[in-house]
């Protein structure tokens, strides 16, 4: 059913047709009422807690050493982060994450100064929403992984006069349906997998598709193959990948 | 030839965030309703995750940590969202202003409908309300319609619908779906251009209502 689905797929049929080159979403839509909640802040939250000083423990603890994980290390950062507010925890998530965040938003078009800029603005996202993560639900990669690429779609939208956060409004971080924790990291080691064992021409097309703002026929254009070809390539990586995990068969 | 759009395609192209708002409004509020398209959702989630980590990373400038960590004052951590008690499902709830009693419904015998204010140029939004046991005439489609199940169910003569079921219609489809005799249904529908009425009475009314 995805070969189907893919063949004919244009992004036209589900992005709005758009009227400047570079925006999925873009819209020459009046500004709409959409809404988004608004969150208050909240107040500060001292260090004193148990939960927080075992967290800054469970930090410190890798940071000397005792645990030589990066992906362990990277979420005991974000838990003592959201605990209490740990900053050199939240330069450890920075040093991490910064220069990936860069490297993607400017994969999507941004200017070298409106990358650095944005970069900011996802990393105080991180910051602030540091409680709303949850590791039984994804991975902290993709869960800011998610966090950058709705700031890219609102920085999109305000170039659009629609100055709502659709982060806000419409995509949860919380999407996934998984269970647990161990969930999250096999499901993270099979697609990792999965897309290391794609030949680069399929690998390439799924990282334009997750990355750029182009559309089908202007990724054929781009790397020169014709728009059946994209499609096709397209549906056999994602087609490839389902089949790693199992869910091939429906 | 046309085929049709997938579900899968739906799911990648959210978590890659390619979909325009009513699509990915639609598609998001599918997602919180059914669990096991959550967890097929969370593959396409995990592949962005993924090749997000093998990016090759982008040195950020000298000072952006100094002008970071100076932001950081006075920037609050927020507390753990918790969800909101609403007739409808999130994110739906959040683009619906008024209890559904109250909105302004345009009725159509068995059907009624409100328009929702979801910023596009080229999908339209609405709910649909269809009467127990009655049918929405017979049509079909000029592009895709993409129709959610809130509440009750239906079936179109291809399958049965129930709550959280997400249906992709598109030209080929020729249906006249009919809502179950238990309870009246509550459906979101989005579409990128108007329905075609087929039905032998029914395609005399065409220019006038916009079903």
């Amino acid at each position: 059913m995805l070969e189907d689905g893919l063949t004919s797929l244009s992004d036209a049929d589900l992005a709005d047709a758009r009227s400047c080159p570079d925006g999925a979403w873009s819209n020459n839509a009046p500004i709409g009422g959409v809404s988004a909640p608004i969150r208050r802040p909240t107040k500060t939250v001292m260090p004193s807690n148990p939960v927080a000083s075992r967290s800054i423990t469970r930090f410190i603890a890798r940071m000397n050493g005792s645990d030589h994980s990066p992906d362990a290390a990277l979420n005991d950062a974000i838990h003592a982060v959201a605990d209490c507010m740990d900053r050199s925890a939240f330069k450890v998530l920075f040093d991490h994450y910064g220069p990936r965040i860069k490297a993607y938003l400017k994969r999507s078009g941004a200017s070298n100064d409106q990358a650095e800029d944005l970069t900011q603005e996802v990393m105080v996202s991180v910051w602030r929403r540091a409680k709303q993560f949850d590791a039984g639900k994804a991975s902290l990669t993709t869960w800011i992984f998610t966090i950058a690429r709705n700031k890219r779609i609102d920085s999109l939208r305000r170039e659009h006069g629609i100055h709502v956060e659709l982060s806000e409004a419409l995509h949860l971080e919380e999407a996934s349906g998984l269970e647990n924790n161990g969930e999250i990291n096999q499901l993270s080691r099979q697609v990792a997998e999965a897309v290391k064992d794609l030949p680069a021409e399929q690998r390439d097309l799924l990282k334009i598709f997750y990355f750029e703002e182009k559309t089908h026929s202007e990724i054929a254009d781009a790397i020169g193959i014709p728009l059946g070809t994209v499609k096709s390539r397209l549906r056999l990586a994602l087609g490839k990948l389902r089949t790693a995990l199992g869910a091939g068969q429906e | 030839m046309t085929a049709e759009i997938t579900t899968d395609d739906l799911l990648a192209g959210y978590a890659a965030g390619r979909l325009a708002e009513p699509v990915a409004l639609i598609v998001a509020t599918h997602l919180s309703l059914n669990r096991v398209q959550a967890r097929r959702f969370a593959a396409y989630e995990a592949l962005g995750g993924v090749l997000f980590e093998g990016i090759e990373p982008e040195p950020v400038s000298p000072d952006s940590w100094e002008r970071l960590a100076y932001r950081l004052d006075g920037e609050p951590i927020e507390k753990k969202s918790s969800a909101v008690a609403s007739e409808l499902p999130c994110p739906l709830s959040d683009y619906v202003k008024a209890p559904l009693s109250r909105l302004r419904w345009s009725s159509y015998g068995a059907i009624a409908e409100v328009a929702l204010d979801v910023p596009s140029n080229q999908f339209r939004t609405k709910l649909i309300k269809v009467k127990a046991g009655r049918s929405v005439p017979r049509h079909t489609h000029d592009g895709q319609e993409l129709t959610l199940v809130l509440e009750g169910g239906f079936s179109d003569g291809r399958g049965h619908y129930c709550k959280g079921d997400l249906v992709i219609a598109d030209r080929q489809v020729d249906h006249s779906p009919t809502a179950d005799d238990e309870c009246d249904c509550l459906c979101l529908a989005v579409t990128n251009a108007p329905l075609r009425l087929t039905g032998a009475f029914t395609r005399l009314l065409n220019p006038f209502i916009n079903l």
